[in-house]
């Protein structure tokens, strides 16, 4: 296994006290392997993405297990931990407007990693950047190099972010929600260039997004985060086709579906995730799922398998999809 | 495209008319280092008071002494006070600043109490604290000065530099592998530079009229060198018989202050994109 998370937990400071943002999760990512992250906003699933890289907030506790490369990264000095930075872990960010430094050129900032970890001086760099910018499809990557960041669209800007992420061949490239700021057809074409160079290079993916489409068509398997724990996890096929989760269901339910009635309503979850989950005895869930049961308020939902890594963490898992 | 892309400074007038009138100030001082048209400290009993004339342009002092050319030398003291003072500022203060906005924690809290601190007594009461203990002289007034500016300095750098490490570009360099030091320098220093740069005009015109101050007070420039402060002070002593004598520094301390906050206005203005889309 490329990643092995064991009982990752997350806490970050709040007043009087901490709270728990990612509560003992597991998983694990191989060689190659494409796995989404999905989840409302505040379910945790960026606090994961930022702890495998050790780049949590000032203050935020990070317990459990991270093993990468055979690795174990929680408790890894910052020396050593930015050495793997940008190297071994990259990361693909949200927002390419904001995550590209408007003060320097897009290929100095691609060029930047190739400096830093490979050692190479700075003309090599720069060839190597527009090499780079070229296999990430930019048209004209001489010109992109050298222009700033305000000269290229947003699209063009992710496409630099990928180039300055895959610059030094990393083994894993978490994607935070890489393509929110785009528009449709540019996502569509952003995800392929994400699929084509995970196919090239082997290179395994974490995928975070709140768009079920997009994992659906972008992922090998699925982990459905809510209030930092989660909720189901398995094969893409599996989990959103036959959901066995409560929660995914509802997720399912309330996507927007071509050929709905004009005028018709989206479903929605009732209520809102909850704020202090360390102050919950039972399932996070509980208060908005149309399936608990007293025993959802008062125990922690166990873990219920289906067939082939298709995990589901609920009471009533049997039951979803079955009882209204 | 490269319309579009042209830099076109939109400070205006007062980015002009400022930088007129700092460029007065250190021509002014550079034309005083070659050629007065009297040495600025030359007695002349005989000739004490003179009106203005075509000898002495702006007349003579109480001793005699060439007003034009003692304003002309006491510009020099007070662009080196400014330099020197806001240099000193700047070294310290964007080091302190800096330290504070990337260690956090403890240091930063300490570092910025600290500034509060020196910040809480007025400049002026800095500099007549540091001087009178460490005695008069420009050099002593130069340090108060400077000291007043380092907090200054520190607290914009830290407010500055953590707005731009809250950027996603400062977390993504962070994910590429880049430590605290490249960050700052790559990312951090050109992102506040301009902030930094207008603070210091602002910090320069202050220390002008600080020197002016501790000068007047004798606390600044001794004899024989001059200072418009010490100008001043004189001028007082014969304030009813020659009323010009304190004028014509009084004009030139607030037309290089007025030139420097101009100069500041019109910089930030430039600098600064999203003022303009703003207003």
């Amino acid at each position: 296994m490329l990643l092995e998370v064991a009982e990752l937990a997350v806490d970050l400071p709040a007043p009087g006290g901490s709270q728990r943002v990612v509560d003992r999760t597991s998983f694990s990512l191989a060689e190659g392997e494409s796995l989404g992250v999905v989840g409302e906003s505040g379910s945790g699933k960026t606090m994961t993405a930022l702890a495998l890289m050790a780049l949590t907030p000032e203050g935020a506790q990070v317990s459990g297990s991270i093993r990468f490369e055979e690795r174990e990264l929680v408790g890894l000095g910052e020396e050593t931990m930015r050495q793997l930075r940008g190297d071994r872990i990259a990361m693909i960010f949200q927002e390419p407007m904001t995550a590209l430094n408007p003060l320097h050129s897009v290929g100095a900032q691609v060029a930047e990693p190739l400096m830093l970890h490979r050692g190479l001086a700075k003309g090599d760099a720069r060839q190597r950047a527009i090499e780079l910018l070229e296999r990430v499809r930019l048209a004209e990557p001489e010109r992109a190099a050298r222009s700033y960041p305000f000269a290229l669209s947003g699209g063009e800007r992710q496409r630099a972010m990928i180039a300055m992420a895959i610059g030094c061949s990393p083994r894993l490239v978490i994607a935070d929600e890489p393509t929110t700021a785009l528009d449709v057809t540019v996502q569509a074409r952003i995800l392929a260039l994400i699929d084509g160079l995970r196919a090239e290079s082997g290179m395994a993916i974490l995928l975070v997004s709140h768009d079920l489409a997009v994992i659906a068509g972008h992922c090998d398997r699925v982990m459905v985060m809510y209030a930092g724990v989660i909720m189901e996890s398995g094969p893409v096929d599996a989990v959103l086709r036959r959901p066995r989760n409560p929660y995914t269901l509802a997720l399912l339910e309330a996507r927007p579906r071509p050929g709905a009635p004009r005028g018709a309503r989206l479903a929605t979850i009732p209520g809102a995730p909850p704020a202090a989950p360390e102050h919950r005895a039972g399932c996070p869930f509980a208060g908005r799922c149309a399936l608990t049961l007293d025993q959802c308020w008062t125990t922690p939902p166990p873990q219920v398998a289906f067939g082939a890594n298709h995990m589901s963490r609920c009471h009533r898992a049997g039951d979803v999809g079955f009882v209204r | 495209m490269s319309h579009a892309l042209r830099f076109r400074p939109r400070g205006g007038a007062s980015l002009w008319l400022g930088a007129a009138l700092v460029g007065a100030l250190i021509a002014a001082a550079a034309v005083s280092l070659v050629w007065t048209p009297y040495p600025p400290a030359a007695i002349d009993i005989p000739h004490r008071l003179a009106p203005p004339s075509a000898a002495h342009w702006f007349g003579t002092d109480n001793l005699g002494r060439d007003v034009a050319s003692e304003i002309l030398a006491g510009s020099r003291i007070s662009i080196l006070v400014g330099v020197v003072a806001v240099s000193i500022g700047l070294a310290f203060g964007v080091a302190l600043g800096l330290l504070a906005a990337f260690a956090k924690g403890l240091t930063e809290d300490g570092i910025m109490k600290l500034s509060d601190f020196v910040f809480a007594f007025p400049a002026l009461l800095t500099a007549i604290m540091l001087t009178s203990t460490l005695g008069p002289g420009v050099v002593n007034a130069i340090i108060a000065i400077g000291v007043y500016n380092v907090p200054v300095i520190a607290k914009l750098t830290r407010a500055t530099a953590n707005g731009v490490l809250s950027r996603e570009y400062s977390l993504a360099a962070r994910a590429a592998g880049r430590g605290p030091v490249a960050i700052a320098f790559d990312h951090v220093l050109p992102n506040i530079a301009p902030a930094l740069i207008v603070q210091a005009t602002i910090q320069f015109a202050i220390a002008i009229l600080a020197e002016a101050a501790l000068s007047y007070l004798g606390l600044g420039a001794q004899p024989p060198q001059t200072s418009w402060g010490k100008m001043l002070a004189d001028a007082q002593n014969v304030l009813y018989n020659a009323p010009r004598l304190a004028l014509y520094p009084g004009v030139a301390i607030a037309l290089s202050v007025l030139g420097l906050n101009l100069l500041g206005d019109g910089l930030r203005d430039a600098l600064d994109p999203k003022l303009k889309a703003r207003t």
